[in-house]
């Protein structure tokens, strides 16, 4: 069992990773010991550490480039805000957990719809129409007008009178987004979120269903040949991948007092994108590294003012030369087996 | 090292193939009419007829692009046929895709080989057990006690048909960090594992020496004798071909020229012309 055993003690160090870090980070502030905007960056991170790990899914793990995360993360944004707005009778945390499950939901139904047509595709031809389908959610949502009043829920894609609410709010108001939302995330919902797609992940990959995939990614030909239904998996995996990025968008949403749809925008993408480059393909324990840093880093230079995004861009550049430099990341793990047989032979380091 | 030459009684079977006579109580394996295919203008593979017994070790031969490799992409449909018929047990596979010929009963391995090579050689077999030992997606993301009975027995299967090969102990290697002999035996495995009734060898000795070649030969012949399959192989190793074949089909542009068993093909003159050329 020497290969199970290594497996599975690998993704036990990285639930243990996330534990602790979110352990100290509630313990600072309990004791208040968090600047505010080190604080209000907390549940962001939650939310692009769950991106980051549901689009390596798609990027590393199934092999295939996805430029269209965002929209995912934007239907279970609006999805999130329209399920908690409208049952306001009910206690926030159950809100705000249907609020993640129905918007993962909705996203998974948008991986479908996205999915089936685009995974017929490869390589470039598939970056470029899941770029494109992330650009439409983001245009329909855009055009959207979904109010609520004591007759239930109404949808437009006109303007908002076309509502015809009877003293009722608007939810969602075409392109100025949702404007009152309450702000139900918290941190802790944020961690367990982050668990919760973690576990989903490495199950995933650790099982037949991840193997599969996987075997896609290497070598589509071969995978067939053993019998393997790659159109099966691919859309697995996507819309697997689809409805994590839905939860986190709800949870993303539930942050603010209101959010607008342009924010899901190609950048957001490539956002993500870069996290999971840098984090390493297939590496979910980089990707949420990679995520954390990533977006405490622009909040951190501030102080820098001008230099800012300059510092931002250096550190970008210099992560990838590291990370693809053989001889280095040779080095590093020579250094790695040392510690580790140092460990072994002194006190035990797990 | 000895030469080795096949005993085995061969018998003619309608459809103008023969068979070894201990398979003729059972259905032939595979047994294709009149196969072929154009790309664009040009015919590649013509009337291709050949009748595989149930337990039969057949080979097939030819000269360097004679078609070969193509015969084995049409039986497993990675190319669909223009012209004939495929018959896997008994069964037609018009309208088959690759993964439903494999479900039916015909694996391979390949000329260039193939392996899922970032993972390792536990999990390239395991790829291979995939509609052999089945647990559902949901069971695996909520670790049920199925998924580890069924993770268990997968590991079982993968580790026991890898000791065919002696290989149990690369089980968590890298497979593409393996050496090439190994690779080429790693394909032959993961093919053994999807528990097909034909396997397809396309040039299982290619970049073996003479030592690994005869190992290769013993080990092609278990599994045909534990597995009681059939195997097709493509090589250029004559000494192999003749040593385990019972039956050859020796293909040239696209056409058969002969078939036979070990002793009438190394005494054709057609085959002769084929390799050699003609003799003025």
């Amino acid at each position: 069992m020497k290969n199970a055993t290594k497996g599975t003690r690998y993704n036990m160090v990285t639930y243990a990773m996330v534990t602790a870090v979110f352990l100290v980070m509630q313990g600072l502030l309990l004791a208040g010991k968090v600047s505010n905007s080190l604080a209000g960056q907390l549940i962001p991170i939650c939310v692009y550490v769950c991106m980051a790990i549901s689009l390596n899914l798609v990027v590393g793990i199934l092999g295939d480039l996805s430029l269209g995360h965002a929209g995912f993360m934007s239907v279970g944004a609006f999805t999130g805000v329209v399920v908690s707005m409208s049952l306001t009778f009910l206690p926030p945390l159950v809100r705000l957990l249907l609020a993640i499950a129905v918007g993962g939901a909705m996203a998974g139904v948008a991986g479908v719809i996205v999915g089936v047509p685009v995974l017929r595709l490869q390589g470039d031809y598939l970056a470029i129409v899941t770029l494109a389908f992330g650009e439409i959610i983001k245009n329909l949502l855009n055009n959207l007008y979904v109010g609520v009043d004591k007759k239930g829920l109404h949808f437009s894609m006109k303007d908002a009178q076309a509502l015809r609410l009877k003293d009722g709010t608007i939810l969602i108001n075409g392109p100025m987004g949702a404007p009152g939302i309450d702000k139900l995330s918290t941190f802790v919902v944020g961690f367990l979120l982050v668990l919760v797609v973690l576990t989903v992940t490495l199950n995933l990959i650790h099982s037949r269903t991840g193997r599969a995939i996987m075997a896609i990614r290497d070598n589509r030909i071969a995978a067939e040949s053993v019998g393997i239904n790659v159109t099966k998996y691919k859309l697995m995996a996507f819309v697997t991948s689809a409805a994590l990025a839905g939860m986190s968008g709800a949870l993303y949403a539930l942050n603010y007092s209101s959010i607008l749809p342009k924010k899901f925008d190609f950048n957001t993408s490539i956002l993500v994108l870069v996290f999971v480059v840098l984090g390493g393909m297939g590496n979910i324990r980089g990707s949420i590294i990679a995520a954390t840093v990533l977006t405490i880093l622009p909040e951190a230079l501030r102080g820098l003012n001008d230099y800012r995004m300059l510092i931002y861009a250096v550190v970008l550049i210099l992560v990838m030369l590291a990370t693809n430099n053989p001889i280095l990341m040779n080095n590093l793990t020579l250094l790695k087996k040392k510690l580790r047989g140092k460990g072994k032979g002194g006190a035990s380091h797990g | 090292m000895a030469k080795r030459k096949s005993t085995t009684k061969m018998v003619p079977v309608p459809s103008d193939s023969i068979v070894p006579e201990r398979d003729l109580g059972r259905a032939p394996v595979l047994e294709t009419k009149h196969l072929g295919i154009d790309f664009g203008g040009l015919t590649a593979v013509d009337d291709f007829n050949l009748t595989v017994g149930a337990t039969e070790i057949a080979g097939l031969i030819g000269p360097n692009g004679a078609g070969k490799t193509t015969v084995f992409n049409l039986l497993t449909k990675v190319y669909e046929p223009t012209r004939g018929a495929i018959l896997i047990n008994g069964q037609e596979t018009a309208g088959m895709n690759t993964v439903q010929v494999n479900k039916a009963g015909v694996a391979r391995t390949f000329q260039n080989i193939r392996l899922f090579n970032d993972l390792t050689v536990e999990d390239n077999v395991k790829i291979g057990l995939h509609n052999q030992v089945k647990c559902g997606t949901l069971t695996s993301i909520l670790r049920l006690p199925s998924f580890w009975k069924k993770e268990r027995l997968a590991r079982e299967r993968a580790l026991e048909l890898l000791s065919i090969f002696d290989m149990q102990d690369m089980a968590s290697h890298q497979a593409g960090s393996l050496p090439y002999g190994a690779q080429r035996r790693l394909e032959i495995v993961r093919a053994l594992a999807t528990n097909p009734s034909l396997l397809l060898l396309d040039e299982p000795a290619a970049g073996m020496n003479p030592v690994e070649t005869a190992e290769l030969m013993d080990t092609i012949t278990y599994i045909r004798d534990k597995f009681q399959i059939a195997i097709l192989l493509i090589e250029h190793d004559m000494n192999l071909v003749m040593g385990i074949c019972e039956g050859i089909a020796v293909l040239n542009y696209g056409r058969i020229i002969a078939k036979g068993t070990p002793d009438e093909i190394q005494n054709n003159p057609q085959v002769i012309e084929a390799y050699l050329g003609k003799q003025d």
